[in-house]
This record gives structure tokens, C-alpha cells and sequence, in this order.
């Protein structure tokens, strides 16, 4: 293309669309932001009027969001030796004594647990699959893979009444085993139609030439083939952990101690009179981060990810 | 039959050994590696999905499970297309998707056209943008009850400002006329980046040289707009309407956190409805007649839409 085209923007149509790109950014941005600095808001502050922008930074939202406190009185407080740690103090402020851990760092494992164990499982059968697709022959294959797409577009209440029916017959329910398995269902048809276009991109010719040397067809497939898509397996991981991570549905209905997941947790910190807002935002904000992390490295695959990569971009 | 050497090794070698040498046959390997994923989706998805058209015929209760289960026919469906309440929950979910879809494709359609005039550091608000739609739908919602008191919360002292409104006049979750905007907001602000994706693949994806043949043809650039441009964006915003449709239909846990399904039931939506009959009320056969009506629609829906999306896409 020359230097100079007639499709290109001039400068100033570029400057007007940045400047109106930048303002809905900022916008959409400013809840986000509330959360982050919520958290790091004392109780007065963040119920403050006008909202406070500018405030003293305090960390009691992080503390009440780890621990369970208890109220003493003032003859008591007197009573107790020095705190010893700095948590310790900022709950003393308060006329509380820090009586144990919250559960949120139990739920926030089970999260760990249950987001990486499902995306394991379906990246992993959904790679064998994809590959499957990709390379042989297999009867009625259009079909197979529209059913697996199919399974996406239920809703999870109308599945979920059976689930909890045979999750209880067979000991599964509030199991970590369970949600495990019931995501990785959720997740596969996502990991299987993303893994098959990024296999077929890899030509069909290094496979042929690692054959020749007398490579098994599986030999070739885990060591030509699965290096060659290590991106792709990479970014389907990362889509299926973000699924899992931030379901609710199921966890809400399935699971109510052992393996509740932090979702359903968060919004349930409740402080003196009605939610803690500092609590609930530390527990949030600590939740987001590893997501928005992982949504600015994917932003390449972002599109595909999202939409099964029915949209080739 | 010739006998040399090598077939009597072959011969005596167990055929075992010998798979092993020469290594599955793809056949094999192909059943192997797709089978765990057809069974598990058999086991998660369609076995209960089976169960649940069972049980749309019996007046199970899934908290009795000692009581006897009686069949009785279609009756749970008969109530259903019957059903008043039901019908309000089906005006509420038209309400909702109706206005979403038109907000997002709106705004996400401008938004993508904005970005493809591919100013400096368009990728980097691109990706900022997308954000809100990577988090946690309950989460988020959560928290928007927070943005959203009228005393102390950042929605309404953001309209305040803008407009000189009173900020404790209104409130947008209590309010039975407001409650509704404030789902469609919420579900506006964290799905208009997706329908800005789709849009921008679209956009990306018309080749220079047509606008460069209507220059030629003096097209006026309104004209390129509707005759180039939107045309072939279409068939993906459509997509996008498509996807979007399916989840908001689906919509749950962004309402259960944010409204709940009131003030009264102006927010519940089809799937909260469905939550309450089933695990609150225990309405079990009841209930799953009611999702596979539900689960029947989308279909239903869906499917006319696919055909009406492959005509756009011929064309």
C-alpha cells in the first residue's frame, strides 16, 4: 500500500474517534477503579458523601475480609497484653479482637482447586479430541462436533435439577471431584473447537515426516504436534480457567461448604449493619486481579477464545 | 503362501507385541482420544438433560425423595402455558434482551468503528474495554449494589453531577420502574465490549481495495457507510446478537446478585423464576417442565435466527 491511501483516517478523524475511545474507557473503567480503591478504604470512608476520591489508604478491608472478629469492651481491651501484629492493632481500633481466619481464604482455595483442576482435565481431553477431529477420519464428524457446540447453549438451571439429583446418589455433591467434573463438561466443547482450528493451522506435513522416521503416530503426536500448538494449548487453558474461575450458577446450587467456590462467597461478607463494603471489595479486587492479568496477556487470542472461533480475526 | 524368514518372526510374534510395535492403527487412536469427551458430555449433559424431560411429566419433589412419584402426563406443561406469573417473567425477559441488544449493538458497533480508524494506542483502550467482561458476573454485580445506593453510591452521584439531578430522589434498585434499567446498565457496561470484538473482526475484515472502487465511483462516504460498510459487518453483528441472546436468556447470576428478581418480581427473569420453583419451592417436575420449555424456545429461537443469519451470509 502507497504512503498515502484514501481508506487511511486523516489525523484529525483519528484524534476525534481516540478522544471519544479514551471517554467510554474511562467510564466503563471508573467501577473497576471503585472497587480497587474501595478496598483500601477505611468503613467511613468508603460509605462516605460526596464518594471520597481522595482518602486515607487503610488495609482494615483486607483484614476483616481474612479474619472473624469479635467485640470486647473497653475494660476488657485494657486487660489484654499489646497486639502483637499489625492486624492485630487495626481490629484493637475498632474495640475487636480477632477470634480466627474468615472463610474466604478456604473458598478462594477451593477456586484454585477447582479452576485448575477442570481446565487440567478439559484442556487435556479436549486436546486428544481436537487432534482427533483434526487428523482422521470420523463417521458423522460435523455432526459430533455440533453437538458438542450444542451442549453450550443450555441453560444451567435446566440441567441442574438432574446433576443434583445424581451428584447426591453418587456421593458427589458439595465435592470437589464433582465440580471438577461438571466444568470440565461446561468447558470442554469451548477447548474442543478452539484446539481443533489451532491444530489444523499446524501442516499435516511435519506429522507425515515424523511418521517416516519411524515415529509412532502417537510418538508424533506428543512430541511434533503438541509443541507446535503449546500457544494455543496455552490460551484455551486460560479461557477454560477464566470460565470456572468466575461461574456461579452451579456452585450456588451444587455445593454449600466443602466446595463452594469464592463467587457465592463474596457477596455474603456481611459486617455491622449490612455488607462491609471495604471487606467485599478486597475480596473482589483480589479475586479480579488474576483474571485482568491474564486478559491483558491473552488479548491476541481474545476474540477466538469468546466466540468458539466462529470469528476468524 | 511364501514362508521366508520374516513372515515366521512375524508369525510367532503375539499380536499384542505386535500392536505395540507398529502402534494403534488410527482408528484406534482416533476413538481413544474422543470417546472420554462424547462420554463425559453424555454423562453431564445429555443423560440429565433426558432425566429432566422425565421428570417434566411427574410431580417428583426433589426435597421428599421417600414420597411415591406419580406420572401425570402433560399437566405440568398445561400449567405452565397457563400460568400468569410465567408470562410476566416472559415479558420481563423480553424487556431485558430486547434493550440490551439494541444498547450493545449500538454502542459496540460505534465503539469498533471508532477503534478501526486506528488512532495511536488503540489496542491498549481495546483491551481495557474488554475488562468488565472477564469478571465474575456475581461478583460484579455485587458490588454494582453498592455503585448504586442512593445515598452513598457512585451511580448516583455520577447522574447528579451530570444532570443536577437530587441524588437520593431515585433509586434505581428499590424503584420498580428503575430496577429493570438497572440490570440492562449493568449487563450493557460488562457485554458491549464482546459485541465491539465481534464488530471489529468485521470491520477489519473488509478489504481496502472496495473502498478504494466506491472512491473511484464517487460514492459519498454516507453511501460507502450503508452499502460497504454495513453490509458486511452484518452477518457478524449478528453473531454477536446470536450469542448474546442465548446468554442473557440464560441470565443468572448478574440479577440474583444485583436485584434478586425484585423489587416484587419486576426483574425476575425466566431462569431466576426457574431457581425459585425448583430450589426454593421444591417444585421439582414442575420445574423441569418449565426449563425444557425454556430450553425449547432458545432452540426454537436460535434456530430460525441461524437460518436467517445463513441467508444474510449468501447473500
Amino acid at each position: 500500500m502507497s504512503s498515502y491511501s484514501i481508506t487511511e483516517p486523516s489525523p484529525r478523524q483519528k484524534w476525534a474517534a481516540g478522544t471519544l475511545v479514551i471517554a467510554y474507557a474511562v467510564i466503563t473503567l471508573l467501577p473497576l477503579v471503585w472497587i480497587l480503591t474501595t478496598g483500601f478504604k477505611s468503613p467511613v470512608d468508603a460509605i462516605a458523601y460526596p464518594p471520597k476520591i481522595v482518602f486515607e489508604p487503610s488495609l482494615e478491608g483486607y483484614v476483616n475480609l481474612f479474619t472473624t472478629r469479635t467485640r470486647v469492651t473497653p475494660e476488657q481491651l485494657e486487660a489484654l497484653p499489646p497486639p502483637a501484629t499489625w492486624y492485630e492493632e487495626i481490629v484493637r481500633d475498632r474495640d475487636m479482637v480477632i477470634a480466627g481466619p474468615s472463610r474466604y481464604g478456604e473458598r478462594f482455595l477451593n477456586s484454585v482447586i477447582i479452576g485448575f483442576g477442570s481446565t487440567f482435565l478439559s484442556v487435556f481431553l479436549g486436546t486428544l479430541a481436537a487432534y482427533a477431529f483434526s487428523r482422521f477420519k470420523i463417521p458423522l464428524k460435523d455432526d459430533l462436533l455440533f453437538f458438542i457446540l450444542s451442549t453450550r447453549m443450555m441453560p444451567p438451571i435446566a440441567v441442574a435439577i438432574p446433576i443434583f439429583l445424581m451428584f447426591r446418589t453418587l456421593g458427589l455433591s458439595d465435592t470437589h471431584l464433582g465440580m471438577i467434573l461438571l466444568y470440565t463438561a461446561v468447558n470442554i466443547s469451548l477447548a474442543v473447537w478452539l484446539l481443533k482450528g489451532f491444530i489444523d493451522e499446524i501442516p499435516r506435513e511435519y506429522e507425515e515426516a515424523a511418521l517416516i522416521d519411524g515415529y509412532t503416530r502417537f510418538q508424533a503426536f506428543y512430541k511434533v504436534v503438541l509443541p507446535q500448538a503449546a500457544t494455543g494449548i496455552a490460551s484455551t487453558a486460560i479461557f477454560c480457567l477464566i470460565f470456572s474461575w468466575n461461574e456461579y450458577a452451579f456452585a450456588v446450587l451444587l455445593t454449600s461448604g466443602t466446595a463452594q467456590t469464592a463467587p457465592p462467597f463474596i457477596p455474603t461478607i456481611i459486617g455491622v449493619g449490612g455488607q462491609d463494603w471495604p471487606a467485599v471489595a478486597a475480596g473482589a479486587t483480589l479475586f479480579l486481579v488474576p483474571v485482568m492479568v491474564f486478559t491483558i496477556l491473552l488479548r491476541k487470542h481474545l476474540l477466538r477464545g469468546i466466540t468458539f472461533g466462529a470469528v476468524r480475526k | 503362501m511364501s514362508d521366508t524368514p520374516i513372515d515366521r518372526v512375524a508369525k510367532a510374534t503375539p499380536p499384542s507385541v505386535a500392536a505395540k510395535i507398529r502402534g494403534f492403527s488410527d482408528r484406534t487412536i482416533a476413538w481413544l482420544f474422543v470417546a472420554p469427551t462424547i462420554f463425559l458430555l453424555l454423562a453431564v449433559n445429555i443423560f440429565p438433560l433426558l432425566w429432566t424431560i422425565n421428570l417434566s411429566f411427574t410431580n417428583f419433589r426433589a426435597n421428599r425423595p421417600g414420597r411415591e412419584v406419580d406420572y401425570i402426563g402433560l399437566r405440568n406443561y398445561q400449567r405452565i402455558l397457563t400460568d400468569g406469573d410465567i408470562w410476566l417473567t416472559m415479558q420481563a425477559t423480553a424487556h431485558f434482551l430486547f434493550w440490551t441488544i439494541v444498547l450493545q449493538v449500538l454502542i459496540g458497533f460505534t465503539l469498533a468503528w471508532l477503534i478501526n480508524r486506528k488512532f495511536k494506542g488503540n489496542d491498549l483502550w481495546t483491551t481495557l474495554i474488554v475488562l468488565p467482561m472477564m469478571l465474575s458476573p456475581a461478583v460484579v454485580g455485587n458490588f454494582w449494589t453498592f455503585l448504586y445506593q442512593p445515598q452513598i453510591g457512585l451511580f448516583n452521584y455520577g447522574v447528579s453531577f451530570f444532570t443536577g439531578i437530587d441524588p437520593s430522589s431515585f433509586q434505581m434498585i428499590g424503584d420498580v420502574d428503575l430496577a429493570p434499567w438497572a440490570i440492562i446498565i449493568v449487563d450493557t457496561w460488562m457485554w458491549t465490549p464482546f459485541v465491539m470484538l465481534i464488530c471489529l473482526a468485521g470491520l477489519r475484515s473488509i478489504p481496502d481495495y472496495i473502498y478504494e472502487a466506491a472512491e473511484i465511483d464517487r460514492a459519498s462516504k454516507w453511501r460507502q457507510f450503508w452499502t460497504i460498510t454495513v453490509p458486511m459487518v452484518l452477518p457478524f453483528l449478528m453473531l454477536a446478537v446470536l450469542f448474546r441472546g442465548i446468554e442473557n436468556f440464560k441470565m443468572f447470576d448478574l440479577v440474583v446478585q444485583l436485584t434478586g428478581g425484585g423489587p416484587g418480581s419486576v426483574t425476575e427473569l425466566t431462569s431466576i423464576n426457574l431457581k425459585r420453583e425448583a430450589f426454593e419451592k421444591w417444585r421439582t417436575g414442575y420445574a423441569s417442565a418449565y426449563a425444557i420449555v425454556l430450553f425449547v424456545t432458545v432452540f426454537g429461537l436460535a434456530s430460525i435466527y441461524v437460518k436467517a443469519l445463513n441467508k444474510v451470509k449468501e447473500r
